[in-house]
């Protein structure tokens, strides 16, 4: 400790001088270079490059293994808009997007309020006793791999061997004996939806639970000294005041749903009845890996990611007009 | 204790003291029948998978509802070697084992650097590190496909290792940017002046600080590659190397015709057990560690 002292005051006005500009040592050098360079390298091959190609091969004709390739310009977006089954890939992207975040974030920040707030007594506001059994069965989900769990419904939603037929007979609704929900073009979608809704409601839960568990106990007190009831101070207490959580949850879910891929493929790998499951990514994966029209599939990631950006904007946008950014500025401890 | 609690909200209120108490035991009960109802919906499913996975392929086909006559393990069997469940699990202990490790190392430099270090550029590249982490992996599937093809790695472990690096650096640089932003200069300033270089300062003194924001994106980063399927099924088609999500897929969709179905739900026990049961050892430490990478 002394030994510092004593060195200090030298190494003193050195540093302060030119803060950062020290002599090139070997360590220096080698540090940099491996510190920043080797990250950097793998990040620009790997991701940066193939990101900055894809705008490029878009505007080509190229199949891929054959080397010639034409430039076409905007044609391939002219096609895709043309093109049915993207469109109803776009289609059902949209609809994703839209009831798969809103669903999942009512019901995770239901169950989130009652785990936090649903606890009797009249006095201070209370979690739910033994609401810990609730947390950890609800987050299984997360930790099963998207696959599997779209694998272990796709045996549920099964005719004949799946068990949600065998449990509706069972309780005396025998029209539904042999009802295929992911072969009929009625019910492929919503049971999608419903898979995926499944699999997302436990992490956004746990994730509500922390913030509300974040604010201010006494502002909880305040609102039922003046009598307000548990459904309005969830309405119009904890939502605005975990806003910022639930516009983060939306935009990652709705990220998530205008991708579905791995749901998507597990439950119908060929695009559902009527392509009524067929989503972006499953069509851009068989137009490039399968029919060998790459040109054409980079166009449709393009749109997938201008999609995308816009569903995030959008989501940023209404939030910032109904008046997102400026009260929690007011109870953030 | 409720009625001087109510006595005490009719000083207050007195119109909505009555109902109170009764209100309050009632929301109680039917949050706890909602929350039950919801954590059947998760669980059994799950139970019926496992209790499958110990029937034959008749009992399963002829009635879904009942026990298993027996416990069949060797559905396990079948499902480990037969159906290469063990190769796949296999497969993937090496490459989320090798890309975690990497991706935290490298991770951990690069945001250190750009924490701790001003230089020209600095700023640039920690946005387009975020940018990294906005586009959406489709974009890149198909030039990835044929960068990987140039350099000989497409359908090796090394090369859907070096990609799961390349696509979980920016979030991992993201997250760790923070936490070595956050660090207390003065001890490094006081491991410069003791002698150490830039590489000790960072392995003895900088990273070991760092430790728990290392923890959890660890653990986030362990889940996703674990979860990770686009990436293998576009750039690694040859069986012999697949890792357990693309090998479950492409073992379902045989299923359908070769039809081993007790053998599926055992493949699909195998792969979710090992997570399960460390999830419930672990379950705080996962779920604290998940809420604060979420929540970024």
């Amino acid at each position: 400790m002394t030994a510092t002292h004593d060195v200090a005051p030298g190494a003193g006005p050195k540093r302060s001088g030119t803060r950062r500009r020290r002599p090139l040592t070997f360590d220096r050098v080698s540090f940099m270079v491996v510190f920043l360079g080797l990250p950097l390298a793998i990040f620009v091959i790997f991701v940066i490059s193939p990101f900055v190609q894809a705008l490029y091969y878009s505007l080509t004709d190229w199949s891929g293994f054959s080397s010639g390739m034409n430039f076409v310009g905007f044609d391939n977006y002219v096609k895709l808009f043309h093109d049915d089954i993207f469109l109803r890939a776009v289609r059902n992207n949209v609809e994703l997007a839209i009831v798969v975040p809103l669903v999942t974030i009512v019901l995770s920040l239901t169950l989130a309020t009652l785990v936090t707030v649903g606890g009797s007594g009249t006095g201070t506001v209370r979690g739910l006793r033994n609401s810990g059994f609730y947390r950890i069965v609800s987050f299984f989900p997360y930790v099963i791999p998207a696959i599997v769990i779209g694998l272990i419904w796709a045996q549920v939603f099964t005719p004949g061997s799946g068990i949600l037929d065998a449990v509706l007979s069972k309780i005396g609704l025998s029209g539904f004996a042999n009802y295929a929900w992911l072969g009929d073009a009625r019910t492929a979608m919503p049971a999608s939806m419903f898979v995926m809704i499944w699999g997302g409601v436990g992490f956004y839960m746990v994730l509500f639970i922390a913030a509300i568990r974040g604010i201010d106990p006494e502002v909880f007190e305040a609102a039922r000294i003046d009598g307000a009831g548990r459904f309005r101070t969830a309405i119009f207490l904890t939502i605005p005041l975990i806003r910022d959580n639930v516009q983060t949850a939306y935009i990652y879910l709705g990220i998530a749903a205008l991708d579905a891929f791995v749901y998507m493929q597990a439950l119908n790998p060929g695009g559902g009845p009527q392509n009524t499951t067929l989503v972006m990514p499953q069509q851009l994966f068989t137009t490039a890996f399968t029919k060998g029209q790459f040109g054409y599939s980079t166009a449709m990631g393009v749109i997938l990611a201008a999609v995308t950006m816009l569903f995030a904007l959008l989501v940023f946008l209404v939030n910032r007009l109904t008046g997102g950014s400026d009260r929690k500025v007011k109870v953030r401890r | 204790m409720t009625t001087t609690a109510g006595e005490a909200d009719v000083v207050v209120r007195p119109r909505a003291s009555g109902k109170r108490d009764g209100e309050g035991k009632g929301v109680a009960t039917t949050a706890h029948i909602a929350l039950i109802l919801w954590s059947l919906l998760v669980i059994l499913p799950l139970v019926w998978t496992l209790l499958s996975s110990f029937k034959s392929t008749q009992e399963i086909l002829g009635n879904p509802l009942s026990l298993p006559s027996k416990l069949r393990f060797g559905n396990y069997a079948n499902a480990w070697t037969t159906a290469g469940i063990g190769q796949y699990f296999l497969n993937t202990v090496i490459v989320v084992g090798s890309a975690l490790v990497l991706v935290m190392v490298l991770g951990a430099m690069c945001a250190y650097v750009l924490a701790r270090f001003q230089f020209f550029g600095n700023r640039v590249i920690y946005y387009s590190m975020l940018g990294g982490l906005t586009f959406p992996v489709f974009l890149a599937i198909v030039p990835l496909f044929f960068v990987l093809k140039n350099f000989g790695l497409l359908n090796t472990l090394p090369g859907l290792i070096i990609t799961y690096v390349a696509f979980a650096l920016p979030f991992t640089v993201f997250f760790l940017h923070s936490f070595f932003k956050a660090l207390p200069g003065e001890v490094y300033e006081a491991a410069q002046i003791d002698g150490a270089g830039e590489w000790r300062s960072f392995f003895s003194v900088m990273l070991p600080m760092a430790r728990p924001g290392m923890a959890s994106v660890a653990i986030f980063n362990f889940l996703g590659l674990w979860n990770q399927f686009l990436l293998p099924v576009a750039l690694n088609t040859n069986s012999n190397n697949y890792v357990l999500s693309q090998g479950m897929a492409s073992f379902a969709s045989q299923a359908g015709y070769a039809v081993d179905f007790g053998a599926l739900f055992a493949a699909v026990v195998i792969t979710v057990a090992p997570v399960l049961v460390v999830y419930i050892f672990f379950q705080r430490q996962l779920q604290v560690s998940v809420t604060a990478g979420g929540v970024k």
